[in-house]
């Protein structure tokens, strides 16, 4: 039962992701990489990482994908839908292909010996991400802010930006 | 059970798609996209080495579980970021072809 919806999600998983890489429609490729994501959501859940499979369908079958769409939508210009490739894809083919080829022997004969898969208790993960991770956590606490301060900053006009900064009561709460 | 050397194998097969969709694509959204695959892959093995080697050797508490927490805070960060990078590249010279924006090219 397990090696069958393991199948079932590796395939949805590496389909989604050729998705992504090969559709030529922009907006195909962002609902490819939704696909792909929601798989490794169900892949974690067979690893018993029930709290992560939550995480990730939260943050990356929401938000990101979301931000996603708004970013294809708001750069739309007249060669979009359709998007073309680098003339260097060959390259990047066999680049790939390469990576393939090192990682794919280095799992397969090296393989480590595990147990079976267990599942973490949410407790534990709570209790080791306040105390053994607690200085992590704050860096990742702060790394957010300076992202969200600075990607307000960044993607702002500059057409009254200077009058924008004391003036308007509206201007942060993004 | 499914073994360990199968995600292994599925976070490789992943990885190498996100390689190749980075350095094939043009559009910088759909490089942030594969990115995002390079991301997961990293989690997938991750996770599933917590999974399967919780309690051999100096494995514990799942740490592995803990550093993917991390790195999806770090994507969901470096996704924000890049996006209000491109909005502003987009604005200035109206395209989101990387190779376009030469101008610190010479």
């Amino acid at each position: 039962m397990a090696w069958f919806v393991f199948i079932l999600l590796a395939v949805l998983t590496i389909g989604g992701g050729l998705g992504v890489v090969a559709t030529r429609n922009v907006v195909h490729a962002a609902l490819s990489l939704l696909v792909s994501l929601v798989a490794v959501a169900g892949i974690y859940l067979v690893l018993f990482a029930e709290f992560l499979a939550l995480v990730q369908v939260l943050i990356y079958g929401g938000a990101i994908i979301i931000v996603l769409l708004f970013a294809i939508m708001m750069t739309r210009n007249d060669e979009y839908p359709r998007i073309t490739d680098n003339k260097q894809w060959p390259l990047a083919a066999i680049a790939a292909l390469a990576l393939m080829g090192i990682l794919v022997p280095a799992f397969a004969i090296n393989s480590v010996e595990g147990t079976h898969s267990q599942s973490a208790s949410l407790t534990g993960i709570g209790e080791a991400l306040f105390t053994t991770w607690a200085v992590p956590f704050e860096i990742a606490s702060l790394v957010l802010l300076v992202a969200l301060i600075g990607a307000i900053i960044i993607a702002r006009s500059d057409d009254g930006a200077r009058s924008d900064d004391a003036a308007s009561p509206d201007d942060g709460d993004n | 059970m499914v073994d360990l050397v199968w995600f292994q194998l599925l976070s490789a097969a992943l990885f190498a798609i996100g390689i190749y969709g980075v350095m094939a694509r043009r559009s910088a959204v759909l490089i942030v996209m594969s990115i995002e695959l390079m991301l997961n892959a990293v989690n997938i093995n991750l996770i599933a080495a917590a999974s399967h080697m919780e309690g051999i050797g100096s494995f514990a508490n799942f740490d592995g579980q803990l550093i993917a927490i991390f790195i999806i805070t770090v994507a969901a960060a470096e996704v924000g970021l890049a996006l209000a990078i491109i909005l502003r590249m987009f604005r200035n010279k109206s395209t989101v072809n990387v190779d376009e924006i030469d101008l610190m090219k010479w």
